[in-house]
């Protein structure tokens, strides 16, 4: 074991300040030492993108980036997208349009699709189809994550 | 949410509702195994290498190492059939003297994080002197013994002959081969296995939270294991994030990990990483299946003979035995056709590979595929459409009983068959295929019919012999007294939306919104016991047992509302979280009720018991779904690269109880079905060393690879289960690969060539061109 050093994840607005050793990726701070686990690990080698969350405004593998890397950066994920009680419009579209079975995977395309959206609301059906394909649902064949996405989409480009 | 199914006359059942789970899943509160800390965290020393004798296994000086030899009191895992000359095997929760698969578990270290317990494991010195691997099940009977029970490695070895097939198969007026490989496939939930336990020093109970379909049976097995009472061992499955079979075995290390709470008196954890679960994790599909059809000269199928050969790794898996597959294959072989005269081998060989266990379909993915190649192999042998041979053989008549003595219910074979080809508009389809083949395109489309078996009770599961004979579901409904319900369940979903489907079946019975019924599952402190989630079983015969407790509390709910309302049962109405006598304004909520039935019994004079608890149990024959699958691609002959078009799938699942969570079963089936056919392979080199240990190597679909889906339903109401509800979980992922092999082989029909081996990699696809352009350069 190499030594800690102390470091601040500013997860969701809230400065989480936490130690931890070099080799310490993202996605196990944001869990372990953080708490949120909302954040889920599938593969840990950057193919799935269960563990996708926002930093600085950019989806990120938070298994391929360590947690000293986002020191002070603005960190989201899952559990800071519905404002208080109100969901935002992609857990809603997700739910509406049965964009999830088991649930593990969601919190990673949630996290990808608002994060690309956010970056380019106009974006194209089939530049989102190649973002979505770059995180793997095992449960829904990803017919309904897709209707849900560009949904969500629509209302986000009606709100903004 | 959309309107009621046609002619359900229901309030709550049938309509596309939002699901109860949702909420917290899309909030990050969902809860899963690896969610839980623990003072202690495991990692498995695994082998290296596929076969040998361990000569050392030296731990770091002072680390905290378990190997076999701690765990002396601890059996093997050995499940147990009584039939088809199965021969017992036992797998020890640690390699204990030898090593039988890349990947098997040699030791565990110990430590205060997952960091340092990977640490040590990787500081472990293991010498293993290694022998000569058996990989491919060819070679079974050519190589040395895995286990010294099964000299030839045969561990199941079963066959059938009707009697009059003899004479059958002589009188044919054609024979037609058909010689089908199918690879290995890891069924890759998302979510890996963990398993995480804790020791309560106040009552000496274990605590075993993990990642599993089956928390009743994974109680049972490691109590027994363990020589513990079950009561002392509490299973917890909280969110299981995908199954698909390979969480309904149990698996050593889950063991390890209860036994490392009780011997040690404190909490482990242990979460697999992705490596672990494509190597170690269970495999399945790996099979050799030869058919020979014979046909008369109209293309009806008059006898069929097969041959299974299944790889079932290293080990029998818990609790269906590895006969799982070769036997699910010869039951089932004979598909949705009407064939009286069948012939089959099953053997299921032991090799150096990693473990086999159940994956969605169950060897019918395989079956299906090769019945279906064969079909359409036949219909060109004969010069018919592949349409009109599937119109010729198919069942139309109901009950029918097949050559293996299975007995199928109503279902709609060809009229799913029609529905389809109605909406392919095949001429369209031939017109543009033959049009792009001259721009060098290649286009093909396949089709694949087949049924389901889904929703088999004990009876069923006895045929098979195993000493663990599944089948019944058991269930407890409670109103409290505040009126709301609970529904504990023995099943124990893990994504099927089990939960919102079960509550709008209580709801119709009780007059109450689904949003007022939780369902408690995946706790055996907290539920009936019960088998699980496999087979396509949970909606059919959960929901069966849970339509029968409602309809028991309906019962009671009514009779408390006559005393309140003085008024005779068949006037009393439920709706609207009310009972009400039919015509008039007289009404009680049913809240009111259930707080009468706990707090004011006095006023029943001993008429009605107190309370609001009533139980049901389940146990149904079974029944058939039934499907027509299409599917239509391009092979790129340049880089034997597939890409599927479009797909569509007509199918009927009986009474659809919520047309949302219907759909989205099909569509997950059908991406893994795809996956099957083109994209994903356990690949092993000749040294039994795994080449596919990663999601770079082992191909799960994207969005990419999944085409639009479009589904069309029809729903036969079965007389054979109470909810007139037939399963759909596996369907999807039956059908599709056959499909698309099909497709592939239309494709590819102007070269000459078969592919008659999944997944159809642009490797093989092109290996096939290739060689045929040799041979006829050769010539």
């Amino acid at each position: 074991m190499s030594e800690k050093t102390p470091i601040t994840l500013k997860i969701n607005g809230r400065d989480h300040k936490i130690a931890v050793e070099p080799r310490r990726t993202l996605a196990d701070a944001i869990r372990e030492d953080c708490g949120q686990t909302g954040t889920h690990i599938g593969c840990e080698h950057g193919v799935c993108g269960a563990c996708t969350v926002i930093v600085n405004g950019e989806p990120v593998r938070s298994c391929l980036m360590f947690a000293a890397q986002a020191d002070g950066k603005a960190i989201r994920t899952v559990e800071g997208l519905a404002k208080g009680n109100e969901l935002h419009p992609m857990q809603r579209a997700f739910m509406d349009h049965h964009g999830l079975q088991c649930g593990f995977c969601t919190p990673g395309f949630l996290m990808l699709a608002v994060g690309v959206l956010e970056r380019e609301p106009q974006i194209s059906d089939d530049d989102l189809l190649d973002v979505l394909s770059s995180n793997l649902c095992r449960c829904t064949g990803y017919q309904n994550i897709i209707k849900a996405v560009r949904a969500a989409a629509a209302e986000m480009r009606g709100a903004s | 949410m959309s309107a009621a199914t046609k002619g359900s006359g229901t309030t709550w059942v049938g309509r596309a509702i939002r699901r109860l789970e949702d909420p917290a899943l899309v909030t990050g509160r969902g809860r899963f195994t690896a969610d839980l800390p623990a003072a202690h965290w495991v990692r498995f020393v695994r082998s290296p290498v596929a076969a040998g004798t361990i000569k050392k296994i030296k731990p770091p000086d002072g680390a905290f190492v378990v190997t076999a030899a701690e765990l002396a009191g601890v059996k093997p895992i050995k499940p147990m059939l009584y039939k088809f000359n199965y021969r017992p095997i036992g797998q020890p929760i640690l390699a204990d003297g030898v090593v039988r698969f890349t990947g098997e578990c040699i030791a565990a270290a110990i430590a205060a994080s997952e960091e340092e317990a990977e640490d040590i494991a990787d500081a472990v010195e293991v010498e293993i002197d290694e022998t000569a691997p058996l990989i491919d099940a060819r070679d079974a009977a050519s190589s040395a013994a895995l286990h010294p029970e099964a000299p030839d490695n045969v561990i199941v070895n079963a066959q059938v002959k009707t009697p009059e097939f003899d004479t059958a198969w002589r009188n044919a007026h054609r024979i037609v081969r058909l010689e089908a490989r199918s690879r290995r496939q890891n069924a890759t939930p998302m979510e890996p296995r963990a398993a995480h336990a804790a020791y309560d020093p106040a009552t000496g109970r274990i605590t075993l939270t993990c990642t599993t379909q089956m928390p009743h049976l994974t109680r049972t097995a490691i109590a027994d294991l363990l020589d513990m009472p079950e009561s002392d061992l509490r299973v917890i499955a909280p969110d299981v994030g995908g199954g698909f079979g390979q969480k309904m075995s149990l698996p050593p290390e889950y063991v390890l990990i209860a036994w490392l709470a009780r011997e040690h008196r404190s909490s482990f954890a242990w979460t697999e990483d992705r490596r672990e679960n494509l190597i170690a994790s269970y495999h399945s599909r790996d099979q050799y299946i030869a058919l020979d059809g014979a046909f008369d000269a109209d293309g009806k199928l008059i006898a069929l003979s097969a041959d299974v050969l299944a790889n079932i790794g290293a080990y029998s898996c818990f609790p269906t035995t590895c006969g799982v597959e070769p036997l699910m294959a010869m039951a089932e072989i004979p598909g949705p056709y009407d064939v009286r005269h069948y012939a089959c081998t099953a053997r299921g060989v032991a090799t150096n590979t990693c473990p086999m266990a159940p994956y969605r379909g169950v060897s019918r993915p395989v079956i299906t595929f090769a019945l279906e190649r064969l079909m359409d192999k036949a219909a060109v042998e004969l010069g018919i459409n592949p349409i009109d041979i599937r119109r010729r053989n198919l069942i139309d008549q109901f009950p029918y009983t097949s050559a293996m003595g299975l007995v199928f219910d109503e279902a709609t074979y060809k009229e799913t068959l029609e529905l389809a080809v109605k909406h392919v508009d095949v001429p369209a389809f031939r017109a543009r295929q033959q049009a792009l083949r001259k721009q060098g395109r290649y286009l093909g489309l396949g089709f694949c019919t087949f049924s389901e078996r889904t929703g088999y009770g004990s009876p069923a599961f006895a045929a098979r012999g195993m000493a663990i004979t599944p089948g019944w579901e058991m269930v407890e409904l409670t109103m409290d007294p505040s009126g709301f319900v609970e529904l504990r369940i023995g099943t124990s979903p893990h994504g099927q939306g089990l939960r919102t489907t079960l509550a709008q079946i209580v709801a119709d019975q009780l007059g109450i919104e689904p949003q007022r019924i939780k369902v408690i599952h995946g706790d055996t402190d907290r539920s009936p016991y019960g088998w699980g989630t496999f087979a396509s079983r949970s909606l059919v015969i959960s929901g069966g047992a849970t339509l029968i407790a409602a309809q028991k509390l309906r019962a009671k709910i009514i009779k408390l509302a006559t005393h309140m309302l003085e008024a005779a049962p068949e006037d009393i109405v439920l709706g609207d979280s009310a009972a009400t006598v039919a015509g008039t304004d007289r009404s009680i909520a049913i809240a009111a009720l259930a707080r009468d039935a706990y707090h004011q019994t006095h006023r029943f004079k001993g008429e009605i018991e107190p309370g609001m608890t009533e139980a049901g149990h389940y146990d149904p024959p079974g029944t058939f779904s039934n499907a027509c699958h299409v599917a239509m691609v391009e092979v790129d002959i340049e880089t034997g690269q597939v890409k599927v078009e479009k797909f569509i799938a007509a199918e009927d699942c009986g009474r659809i109880i919520n047309p949302m969570i219907a759909d989205g079963q099909v569509h997950g089936g059908i991406a893994q079905g795809i996956g099957n056919a083109i994209l994903e392979e356990i690949l092993y080199d000749e040294n039994g060393t795994i080449l596919s240990s990663t999601l770079a190597d082992f191909l799960p679909p994207t969005a990419h690879e999944i085409p639009p889906i479009e589904l069309h339903h029809l729903e036969t109401h079965t007389t054979a289960t109470n909810l007139q509800a037939k399963g759909l979980g596996e369907g999807g992922a039956i059908g599709s690969p056959a499909a698309v092999m099909n497709a592939i082989n239309d494709a590819l029909s102007p070269f000459g060539v078969a592919i008659d081996e999944m997944p159809a990699t642009p490797q093989r696809i092109r290996a096939a061109l290739r060689a045929r352009q040799q041979t006829e350069t050769a010539a």
